[in-house]
């Protein structure tokens, strides 16, 4: 995307430049606060949500369930049961032939090493030093809405896509398997079966959980995003702090520092599917989500308020 | 209020103060609160080891439910290569390489979700299971694994094992008169032979003379008020164990928490306590199961003995969970050796009708690879994994862990115990006369 390119669609998504109502800001000024907030937050996502990158990324992501239902299907076209070609696949995928439901789980296994991580990442990445390096960040500075209340449009934007890209998954997953395989009754791990409906809000509950997951790797996204004017770099190191954290955690002598890696607990999502629910590690991965992003968010706010913008 | 330039440059060290305290706090958090959970053993009344035995005897908790962790070292030895992906990361007896092991074992046997098989994968490593009970008819064991589970569900007559990885399962029924006892479910195949109260059962069965019990303060463990019980092996030289502590619970002597630990090594071998633990009653679903469609459903073979399989190196890590010797007169073939030993010493034996043994040429380990070469490797593992002795009985082998040792003569016989290797070729030149 050129940079020219990217000015003047930047300058049509502001609703200051678009639409210079000063008759909503000219009321209370605690009320003109607030809808500059929410106006510089609608704007930031209707950027991101615009861009083809942001659209391919989705695309990607939407067409990892479809491979993988597919492949399933071939695979046991002809009656034989998945695996008995050797190896181990993603969690769940022995069940996806019995219920479709299962291919949600599997294919949010399956994305959530990297897939997943790689599109937050680029995303996050790419919110603040991007805007640094296509120069729109100075005209986004002189509007009064402030650096903090800015930052945090940017942040609330990375987590919306976290929830949709996360959505994007699991929709696609869903239906994918209810075309593909028999649903119904859910079998959970601990061989209790629960209705349909039930298996659906499960699913729920497991999207979201993914979703917070990445909240301390959006956040460190963000923080990386504020200590350059590069985007491209702010994206590459940010996946690249993903994959060397990855290869970290898999070190069994390094057990000491895995419990406060951000990816440690990412799999646990798969507790909601035990009956009763193991809340142990899920409540675990939450913690170690809520630190990372109280640090890092904190971070980029210090780093972000503090800092001369010259680009 | 134009923002191109920062408001105040000199703020700018406090504002980086606040992911520091942040971080700084939550560092202070993990480092102090188990210190200062774990501190301050609880107060509790004086009671001798006898009342102490007797109430944990006496106890009788109907319901529970909860958390067990599950955390062995046996020293088992490694097989190099023999580890799958991971092997690039060091293949030492860690958690990781055991449960590799365990899990290749799992699909070389029969059906995947045998509790045989199952109840194997945790002689090592460190496993977390969910436990509960309702009456002696009722009960649940569920093992959990990463985005899998395996559960044991013992109801009235049916004994179903489930393995939501393979997706499979396996059943055993009683017939209509014998209640409660399923056919080929031996002890070891119920759902609670592995929580703290087996064995510390099993643990029990061995006081006697040869055993010195005494009650060594108290500790909280799952939240709960508990006395610390020790057993001490006495007059036993050659035993592999240093001591068996089990932690009871002052209020209805419930074990909590069992502790094994060998003479080498300060590591405990076996530590099997619960981490949450819950006096209420289940809910009745807890023990409902019916296979779910599109399960491949094994069905026990009546009187099956788990035994029949081969005799091969890992045969006596199965047995741990059946205490010590207790649990070994219950394989098919095994004599006790030296039955006039003190019970720590009791060494069991079994022929495995295979003249040559494993270090002769013609020995399983010969068959990998061509002559020659392949046989070489083979000797050089065997070496690596096993010392070779001699002594009355002619020359042999010994595979040794941490807590029970093997002994392979070379004409075929073997000598298993929780002794050490001097104690098994001083059982092995007393049997051979």
């Amino acid at each position: 995307m050129s940079r020219a390119e990217l000015t003047e669609e930047r300058a049509s998504g502001r609703p200051g430049a678009e639409r210079p109502d000063g008759a909503a800001a000219a009321g209370a000024p605690a009320r003109s606060r607030a809808v500059w907030s929410l106006g510089l937050f609608r704007s930031e996502l209707t950027i991101t949500f615009r861009r083809w990158r942001t659209l391919a990324l989705l695309a990607v992501l939407a067409a990892v369930p479809i491979l993988v239902g597919v492949a399933v299907r071939i695979e046991t076209s002809d009656g034989g049961s998945i695996g008995s070609g050797g190896g181990e696949g993603p969690a769940f995928i022995s069940q996806i032939t019995n219920n479709g439901l299962f291919l949600v789980f599997t294919s949010l296994a399956a994305t959530l090493p990297f897939f997943l991580p790689m599109s937050i990442g680029v995303i996050a990445g790419d919110s603040v030093a991007g805007e640094a390096s296509a120069g729109t960040l100075r005209y986004l500075l002189v509007a009064p809405s402030g650096r903090t209340r800015l930052l945090l449009a940017k942040f609330t934007t990375v987590l919306v896509f976290c929830l949709a890209a996360t959505l994007t998954v699991a929709v696609s997953a869903l239906i994918t398997g209810a075309l593909l395989f028999p649903t119904g009754e859910v079998t959970l791990l601990s061989g209790t079966a629960i209705p349909f409906s039930e298996g659906l809000l499960r699913c729920l509950a497991v999207a979201v959980l993914v979703a917070v997951s990445l909240l301390g790797l959006a956040a460190l996204g963000l923080f990386i995003s504020t200590l350059t004017n590069s985007g491209i770099a702010a994206m590459a190191a940010t996946v690249g702090l993903l994959i060397t954290v990855q290869i970290v955690n898999t070190i069994p002598q390094l057990h000491a520092v895995h419990p406060f890696l951000f990816p440690h607990y990412w799999l646990s999502f798969a507790d909601v599917l035990r009956d009763p629910v193991y809340w142990d590690d899920i409540l675990k991965n939450l913690g170690v989500q809520a630190l990372y992003t109280a640090v890092f968010g904190s971070a980029a706010w210090a780093r972000f308020t503090g800092r001369d913008i010259t680009a | 209020m134009a923002q191109i330039q920062p408001r105040k440059t000199r703020s700018k060290a406090v504002r980086y103060g606040v992911p520091a305290a942040v971080a700084g706090v939550a560092a202070l958090t993990v480092g102090l609160v188990p210190a200062l959970a774990s501190t301050g053993n609880p107060d509790l009344p004086k009671i001798s080891a006898e009342k102490l035995v007797a109430k944990m005897a006496a106890s009788d908790v109907q319901h529970m439910s909860g958390t067990v962790k599950i955390n062995t070292d046996l020293g088992l030895p490694s097989i190099p290569g023999s580890g799958s992906g991971g092997g690039g990361f060091g293949g030492g007896p860690g958690a990781g390489s055991g449960a590799e092991d365990g899990s290749g074992g799992k699909k070389d046997s029969g059906s995947a979700a045998s509790p045989d098989s199952k109840l194997m994968e945790l002689a090592s490593g460190e496993h977390t299971l969910r436990f509960a009970a309702d009456g002696p008819d009722k009960q649940r064991l569920s093992v959990m694994e990463d985005a899998a589970e395996y559960s044991l569900i013992h109801n009235d007559r049916d004994v179903w094992g489930f393995d939501s990885g393979t997706n499979s399962a396996w059943h055993a029924k009683a017939p209509r008169d014998a209640k409660g006892k399923a056919p080929g479910t031996d002890h070891e195949k119920m759902p609670d032979s592995v929580t703290p109260q087996k064995a510390a059962e099993q643990a029990l069965k061995a006081v006697g003379k040869s055993t010195s019990v005494s009650v060594e303060g108290t500790a909280k463990i799952a939240g709960r008020d508990a006395y610390q019980l020790v057993i001490k092996p006495k007059g036993a030289p050659d035993t592999t164990v240093e001591s068996i502590r089990i932690a009871v619970d002052a209020d209805n002597g419930v074990p909590l928490k069992f502790t094994l630990t060998p003479k080498e090594g300060d590591k405990p071998a076996i530590d099997i306590a619960y981490a949450k633990v819950d006096f209420g009653k289940p809910s009745a679903g807890t023990f409902d199961f019916k296979p779910p469609k599109g399960t491949k459903v094994t069905e026990a073979k009546p009187h099956a003995k788990p035994g029949g399989k081969a005799f091969d190196g890992k045969k006596h890590d199965g047995k741990k969970f059946d205490g010590e010797k207790p649990g070994l007169s219950g394989l098919a073939g095994l004599d006790i050796v030296n039955k006039g030993a003190s019970d720590w010493n009791k060494v069991a034996s079994f022929d495995t009708g295979m003249p040559g043994g494993i270090g002769g040429k013609n020995g399983p380990a010969g068959k990998e690879g061509e002559a020659g070469k392949g046989g070489d490797r083979a000797e050089k593992l065997l070496d690596g994994l096993t010392d070779e002795v001699k002594g009355d009985f002619g020359t042999g082998r010994v595979v040794s862990t941490r807590l029970v040792n093997a002994l392979m003569t070379d004409d075929g016989k073997v000598y298993v115990g929780a002794v050490t290797k001097d104690g098994l070729v001083k059982a092995a030149n007393a049997d051979s006369k």
